[in-house]
């Protein structure tokens, strides 16, 4: 006869807890992992059912106009990137600096709860030939300028989308620094501006990590903003994706370009996840 | 001197902050304006009118949409709170690997690019045969609903103490008391956050609901999307500005009510995340 066992050992009760994340692994198999088989099994799928690398030719066949495709929208990603981060950081920092903060900021995110679309179209008519915007220049004597349909205004409606993205992490790591840190380092002889550069700027880089890929990934997989800033005229590879499933019908290329986009996504992921804790993937979103 | 210059430092600060909200809010501002405009011109002013708040309501496509981003938003944030809370439980008591990879595999909706996560469930459901609507919607927005609840609630459950339950039980709680009265309560505002994000997540999605709905069922983007093309019914701005101020006044009463409450505290410098 064994030894009568207590009615629980610590933390057996816990461990009969793993099993509630059962729903979660068969929901993830069927609804995640397996449509990213179907996507993978497609890409290397020919029209007469059998195995094929055509897919995976055509996107970096010799004309190059699909690789050239992927790097334009790589490229437009980062410049949007960029002007976010160049117009987010001083901003993040007077919000960070601001007596009612907290006001700020929710005044900051309150556009957000409404429809992007409605918002990306609403330049339309701010950035149109006879809209607002060229009413007001002509009204003060300046040209009119007509972006519209161009790559600019497709960057323009990328800052606006998501700037948000790239101020709230900044704000949120800038946030986090000890008051007591700048005073010790004005206390020890730095001025304000090496202060900055020594102390705030160092301890604010995870906000800027966690900021550029909350801009970057949507940057680089929109279809939307191109499609209605730039009027079908500047396509990005989420307009080719787009219509490879909803028009042209061909899966196997729009697979493959979907599994490309992926591939870098991950990649831009594991560059930048030294930065990415836990914590400061949450601290955007939220 | 440096009177001078901490001042004209304020001042720019002030002048940047007020053009880059007038750069966000430009756009909104313009939208509610035309919503009472007579005419259905965007850009031309014609009189003031409250034609196209009429017509919302007579209007079909819109009123239908509305409905079914509502019905999808919810539904589909009260499924994932239940699912996600019990997931972030489950996974709180992984280890190792499984702990990895269940995480990762969980946070794929939300790493991966929308319009992957929208192709591939839609070529999941043709491949099983099922008819794309308002189910294969709402499975689809559960599935990006998820992490966001799991993301809430995980750092709650690692912040709580691992003995708590057992205590609730030498105390003479049944197992499920322990965890109804015990565990859930202190995991509240995780879920309650988790909900919020998902159901806001819901509400302003497109790309997702683009590939995976069918057979005439759309939610707001979707028709917003579809309309754009031809030209926005004013209709549209007329609902986009009722929510709007909805969201407006819900927040406003919320901060004084928060405000009242809190106000004997030092005013904290507060993390964005306790604002949502």
């Amino acid at each position: 006869m064994k030894k009568s066992k207590p009615r629980y050992r610590a933390g057996s009760i816990a461990d009969g807890q793993k099993f509630m994340a059962i729903p979660l692994l068969l929901w993830s198999i069927m609804f995640i992992l397996l449509p990213l088989a179907v996507v993978l099994y497609n890409a290397f799928l020919d029209p007469s059912g059998g195995f094929s690398l055509d897919a995976f030719r055509k996107v970096f066949s010799s004309d190059g106009i699909y690789l050239h495709l992927l790097l334009s929208s790589l490229w437009l990603a980062v410049e949007s990137t960029l002007i976010c981060l160049l117009l987010g950081y001083p901003l993040a920092y007077i919000l960070s600096r601001h007596a009612s903060a907290s006001v700020m900021i929710l005044v900051f995110i309150l556009p957000m709860w409404m429809n992007f679309l409605l918002r990306t179209y609403s330049w339309l008519a701010i950035l149109g030939k006879n809209g607002i915007l060229n009413s007001l220049f002509s009204l003060i004597g300046l040209p009119g300028i007509n972006i519209l349909n161009t790559r600019p205004a497709v960057v323009l409606g990328m800052i606006y989308n998501f700037l948000p993205f790239m101020v709230l992490p900044i704000y949120n790591s800038l946030n986090k620094i000890d008051p007591s840190l700048i005073e010790a380092s004005g206390d020890l002889g730095a001025s304000e501006g090496k202060t900055f550069l020594k102390v705030v700027l160092p301890l604010s880089i995870p906000g800027v990590y966690s900021g550029i890929s909350m801009v970057f990934l949507p940057a680089v997989t929109t279809f939307v903003i191109p499609s209605l800033l730039g009027g079908g005229k500047v396509d990005m590879i989420g307009n080719i994706i787009e219509s490879q499933f909803l028009k042209t019908n061909n899966w196997a290329f729009g697979s493959a370009l979907s599994l490309i986009l992926m591939v870098l996504i991950f990649a831009f992921m594991k560059a930048t996840s030294k930065y990415n804790t836990e914590e400061n993937e949450r601290g955007g979103l939220i | 001197m440096k009177k001078f210059l901490s001042a004209l430092g304020a001042f720019l600060s002030r002048f940047y902050m007020i053009i880059i909200f007038i750069f966000l809010y430009a756009p909104i501002i313009l939208l509610m304006v035309f919503s009472f405009n007579e005419g259905r011109s965007t850009s031309v002013f014609t009189g003031f009118s409250l034609r196209w708040y009429v017509e919302l309501f007579h209007d079909s496509q819109i009123m239908d949409a509305l409905y079914y981003t509502v019905l999808t938003a919810v539904v589909s944030s009260l499924v994932a709170a239940v699912v996600g809370t019990i997931s972030a439980i489950g996974i709180s008591r992984l280890k190792g690997w499984q702990r990895n990879s269940m995480v990762n595999v969980a946070n794929l909706p939300i790493i991966n690019p929308d319009i992957l996560t929208g192709v591939s469930l839609m070529l999941l459901f043709i491949l099983m045969k099922m008819p794309l609507g308002l189910g294969t919607m709402m499975i689809a927005h559960i599935t990006f609903n998820i992490p966001y609840v799991i993301l809430s609630v995980l750092p709650h459950m690692r912040q709580m103490d691992p003995h708590l339950y057992e205590a609730a039980m030498d105390l003479g709680a049944s197992p499920s008391q322990a965890f109804f009265k015990v565990i859930i309560p202190e995991l509240m505002p995780g879920i309650i956050s988790g909900t919020l994000l998902a159901f806001t997540m819901s509400i302003d999605d497109f790309i997702i609901s683009f590939f995976t709905t069918g057979n005439g069922i759309s939610n707001l983007s979707i028709v917003v999307y579809s309309m754009a093309k031809r030209g926005i019914k004013p209709s549209i701005n007329a609902l986009s500005t009722i929510m709007f101020l909805t969201v407006l006044i819900l927040l406003v009463v919320v901060n004084l009510i928060g405000k009242s409450g809190r106000k004997a505290k030092k005013p904290s410098r507060q993390p964005v995340r306790s604002l949502i």
